[in-house]
């Protein structure tokens, strides 16, 4: 597999797997020789249902343990320290039953951060997130769109280095994604290196700086964002955006 | 004749009513901290034999109090490997009685409330960096609605038992002897108004636990309809 060229490959890439595999029942999962994500990104992984891309995504984070293969970040193979540096967001937001601030609180407080300095940081994060006002309130209670909002919200409390979302918006409608989309662009711009998984052909020609498309648990391709929707590289990539398009 | 004694506060049976709160709380109490570890334990932790604790915890929820209460004799008797503590017909007795009867049923409940919690929470929590062990706080914090209810049902049980605290304690008069228990005995001495009194009396608590057990459940089935 080729990767795409360009200065940003020279740099240390931030996240690179090496030879990872998984299979389950003799059939293969997922299975990728090399793939470094360089550059300040977004990176926005792109592909079919059962394409591999929430493995990926989970091994990068530590979750799934691979078959077989390595995970790095910043040169040093992931680790613990690496992993708390890291940060995931889920389809299904995962709140506490707890309230709205108390789920901010809760990643906080394990920070061994103050009260003081925690209740001054919900309120900014609450406002950063468009949730002021529904610090007391359930935060099961909450709309869909708000509940992923203070899902991305309590990941970003972590001060990650990395963010991964899975899908994050494939429940929201256009709404609730745009208000979704903003946060993670500011945080992006911020300096959160994301990656984040989707199946929105607009969404990844909205937010990615550089894409990854994935079929039948292989990178297919691997580039810039501009470069993939303007003529991509290879057949799978022209294939899965005019599929997509023709949607 | 039987409402006249609530009524008018009869010192011997607002005794009783005392006695089997007494007892029936600190038993729960005692039970719950017990129970409650072990069901969390049992949900987060994978073991060969595992299946079978659960089932062999899920039986132990219909245990006879009668058997429990005899082995608790046994074991307090006098020749008893606990004899020499001497609590044979006394309060403490009836409490290892109910704390007995009532471990399976709130560390089962645990271990369900807990089970379903942490097939939800589990990724994210371990994407926010907590250990397995770290995790149980979490999840018995954020069940405890769930657990409250298996706390009350815990209750039910204890309070509701005649069975066990009959053959531990003796129903010796102020010191034993507890509305079941009376109502056990005072029936079969014809003294029908005390007995009805009671009667009346635990109904009234069954029915206060039961209306709790399902209001706390109405409110978290609004919870998860409110999220859905």
């Amino acid at each position: 597999m080729r990767d795409w060229d360009g200065a940003e490959m020279l740099t240390q890439p931030r996240m690179a797997v090496e030879n990872l595999r998984i299979g389950r029942n003799g059939s293969t999962l997922l299975d990728v020789p090399y793939l470094a994500l360089c550059g300040p990104g977004p990176t926005l992984i792109l592909g079919p249902n059962g394409a591999g891309k929430s493995l990926l995504l989970r091994c990068m984070h530590g979750l799934i343990q691979p078959d077989g293969g390595t995970v790095w970040q910043d040169g040093a193979l992931l680790g613990e320290d690496h992993r708390a540096r890291q940060a995931m967001v889920f389809q299904t937001p995962v709140l506490l039953r707890r309230s709205v601030a108390a789920n901010l609180d809760f990643v906080l407080r394990r920070q061994g951060i103050r009260w003081r300095s925690r209740k001054a940081r919900i309120a900014a994060l609450l406002d950063e997130g468009g949730l002021a006002g529904k610090e007391r309130q359930a935060a099961r209670s909450l709309s869909g769109g708000e509940a992923q909002r203070l899902a991305i919200l309590r990941a970003l409390a972590c001060n990650p280095e990395i963010l991964f979302l899975d899908e994050p918006t494939s429940a929201l409608d256009p709404a609730a994604t745009q208000a979704v989309e903003a946060l993670i662009q500011r945080a992006s711009a911020r300096g959160t290196r994301i990656v984040m998984v989707t199946h929105d052909v607009g969404q990844a020609r909205r937010l990615g700086h550089d894409i990854v498309l994935m079929q039948a648990g292989q990178v297919a391709e691997h580039s810039q964002a501009a470069e993939f929707f303007a003529a991509p590289r290879t057949a799978a990539g022209r294939a899965y955006l005019s599929g997509a398009l023709v949607i | 004749m039987a409402f006249g004694l609530i009524a008018t506060g009869d010192p011997g049976l607002w005794g009783i009513v005392l006695l089997s709160l007494k007892v029936s709380l600190l038993a729960v109490l005692i039970a719950a901290c017990i129970g409650m570890p072990i069901g969390a334990a049992l949900a987060v932790s994978r073991f060969p034999g595992r299946r079978f604790v659960i089932i062999l915890l899920n039986a132990l929820m219909g245990l006879p109090p009668v058997v429990v209460g005899l082995l608790v004799y046994l074991m307090l008797s006098r020749s008893g490997p606990l004899g020499v503590l001497q609590l044979l017909y006394t309060p403490a007795a009836m409490i290892i009685a109910q704390v007995l009867l009532v471990v399976p049923i709130i560390a089962a409940l645990t271990r369900q409330t807990v089970e379903t919690l942490d097939a939800e929470y589990t990724e994210q929590l371990r994407s926010l960096g907590l250990s397995r062990l770290a995790s149980i706080p979490v999840l018995l914090w954020d069940g405890r609605l769930a657990l409250l209810t298996a706390f009350l049902a815990g209750f039910g049980r204890a309070i509701a038992e005649v069975g066990a605290v009959i053959v531990v304690g003796g129903n010796i008069n102020h010191v034993t002897r507890v509305m079941t228990t009376t109502i056990a005995l005072e029936t079969s001495k014809g003294n029908l108004a005390l007995a009805l009194a009671l009667g009346a009396i635990l109904v009234g608590i069954a029915f206060l636990v039961t209306a709790l057990v399902s209001m706390i459940g109405i409110s978290r089935e609004r919870e998860v309809l409110h999220h859905a």
